[in-house]
């Protein structure tokens, strides 16, 4: 199959990868995806308590060209914004900037669906105080 | 298509592509197009033309042909059926001993590995009220004799047992399947597209009793293949699925693509001249890259026996790596992944789960097929490469991460999609 020219550059020069603190309050992790489905992806931001603004953003993926370059690009558009406006973003604006052919749309799904795990990761240990010390202990179950 | 991630030096004495994945088709050699050229252009006769010269040449050629693919594999020229590849050698095979020994029983014994060509066409016979027994492998690809020896019972009339699958290289028992069969009184057929040429073959010593071959796998030409069919010890009976002017003793009727049967004959010829020097040559080839990979990556899985395999054959599953990131990465190098992403089902490789592997493992399979004109700086090159390939992808990979972390990953509640 022949990949467009972004999904090959996010491929060869992924942007935000590695990992956040999982345990820090403002870290949350999204681990969506299965090895038996060919692809993983953990997305993690570090958000500003005061501002709500995504400061930072990393991600890991186990997949396809078009599942690393989609979470790649997620990482790109998340940070800077408020997470709020993060949720914003829809899968089919990463199939549309990425050029994905229908079979690799799932991989735009998948990323979406990292943004908004790491995001409601966050949420979770940030709505009320006594939720902190439990969150962290489902972190990784994403 | 723009640059790859990797830096890996390409030696002067390698030219990209380079292809590695002669499991799926050979390049033709060229004595082998040669040999066909003069019966494209000037000797274009129809070899069933039997009142002048131009048919007679042709048939001449034919018959040469025959000689040279029942040399090869210990047959007389009487026995070898020509078809248009070996799909049609398979469905030929399995259909017309079904719909031919009908009366005595309806059961046919294969395994699950088979290639489509054989699952597809006992699925279809099963529709039409046969019974079918498929057997299962062991971890190394290997089916247990004592598992053929109980599943034969007086309704068998069949066994098909590829002799190499071509995805994992391995080699069944075909000898001991003979002998089984033979004992029992029950027919057996081998898919033998893969190991033809490759490995010996003798169908009488291993008790064959119809056997398929294609040309294209032994660097001859796409479009034909043949089918043996035994005429004695037992004289086998086999009902035509293709009607029409009768040729091939009535078996195949069509006319004879004479270019095509001449270029396999060639192939064969050569195969079993050079067999035993290429065997090694490719066995060298093979346990080259194998060495080379395990001395510089971790969790890497060889997938089928490396003691019953096919000399140019390497299946490798690079754990926490996906199989077609890898080839992305790799897109200067023409190999096959076992992923679901590869293929038109997105199903991963039922060979490999037939293994018992799981679908991640399968997912990160690559299969490397080595031939005829590979060679060691190619084999170097496409190791180094893989090797700076896969380390990039496993930075990326968070399993690898979590493995290293000592996580356990099947205890990981992962959300499927």
């Amino acid at each position: 199959m022949a990949y467009s020219e972004r999904v090959i550059d996010h491929y060869n020069n992924p942007r935000n990868v590695g990992q956040l603190d999982k345990g820090s309050t403002e870290v949350g992790t999204g681990l969506v995806g299965a090895p038996e489905c060919g692809d993983v992806m953990r997305l993690q931001i570090r958000v500003n308590p005061a501002t709500q603004v995504i400061e930072e953003a990393k991600f890991k993926t186990f997949g396809c060209g078009s599942a690393i370059a989609s979470s790649s690009l997620a990482t790109e558009w998340i940070k800077g914004r408020t997470v709020d406006d993060a949720l914003g973003i829809k899968n089919t604006d990463i199939v549309k900037e990425l050029s994905l052919p229908p079979v690799k749309i799932h991989c735009s799904v998948l990323a979406e669906d990292a943004i908004r795990a790491a995001i409601g990761d966050w949420k979770k240990k940030n709505s009320a105080p006594v939720a902190a010390v439990a969150a962290e202990a489902v972190a990784v179950a994403g | 298509m723009s640059t790859v991630a990797s830096q890996v030096e390409v030696p002067a004495d390698v030219s990209l592509p380079i292809y590695m994945d002669n499991h799926a088709t050979t390049p033709l050699d060229p004595r082998v197009l040669a040999a066909m050229m003069p019966y494209f252009t000037e000797k274009f006769g129809n070899a069933a033309s039997r009142n002048h010269s131009f048919g007679w040449e042709a048939e001449q050629a034919v018959e040469t042909a025959r000689e040279q693919i029942a040399r090869l594999i210990g047959a007389t020229a009487k026995e070898i059926i020509f078809t248009s590849g070996a799909t049609e050698s398979n469905n030929l095979a399995i259909k017309g001993i079904a719909e031919m020994y009908r009366e005595r029983g309806n059961h046919i014994i294969t395994q699950v590995t088979e290639h489509k060509a054989i699952l597809d066409t006992c699925k279809r016979l099963e529709k039409q009220g046969y019974r079918i027994t498929y057997l299962p492998v062991k971890a190394d690809g290997l089916i247990d004799l004592d598992d053929l020896a109980r599943a034969i019972d007086e309704k068998t009339i069949l066994v098909s047992i590829m002799a190499a699958n071509n995805e994992i290289g391995v080699l069944q028992p075909i000898a001991e399947i003979g002998r089984l069969c033979h004992e029992r009184g029950v027919l057996f057929h081998t898919d033998a597209v893969q190991a033809v040429g490759k490995v010996p073959i003798d169908v009488i010593a291993d008790n064959i009793d119809v056997l398929s071959l294609s040309g294209h796998k032994i660097y001859g030409p796409k479009g034909v293949g043949a089918l043996y069919v035994r005429r004695r010890n037992p004289r086998v009976q086999i009902a035509a699925q293709i009607d029409g002017g009768g040729h091939e003793r009535g078996m195949r009727s069509g006319t004879l693509n004479v270019p095509g049967i001449v270029g396999l004959g060639k192939a064969c010829e050569i195969a079993r001249e050079e067999m035993a020097s290429e065997a090694a040559f490719l066995t060298g080839l093979r346990d080259r890259l194998k060495e080379k990979l395990e001395a510089n990556l971790d969790y890497i899985h060889v997938n089928g026996s490396m003691d019953h395999r096919l000399p140019g054959n390497l299946n490798v599953s690079f754990v926490y790596v996906e199989g077609e990131s890898l080839l992305m990465g790799i897109n200067d190098i023409a190999v096959s992944s076992g992923s679901a992403c590869t293929s038109a089902t997105l199903e991963p490789s039922y060979v490999l789960k037939a293994l018992g592997l799981g679908d991640d493992v399968a997912h990160s399979s690559i299969r490397f097929g080595m031939g005829r004109f590979n060679t060691q700086a190619e084999v170097d090159y496409v190791a180094d490469k893989v090797i700076d390939v896969v380390k990039h992808l496993r930075k990326l990979s968070p399993l690898y991460e979590m493995v290293l972390d000592g996580i356990d990953l099947s205890k990981i509640q992962w959300a499927a999609h």
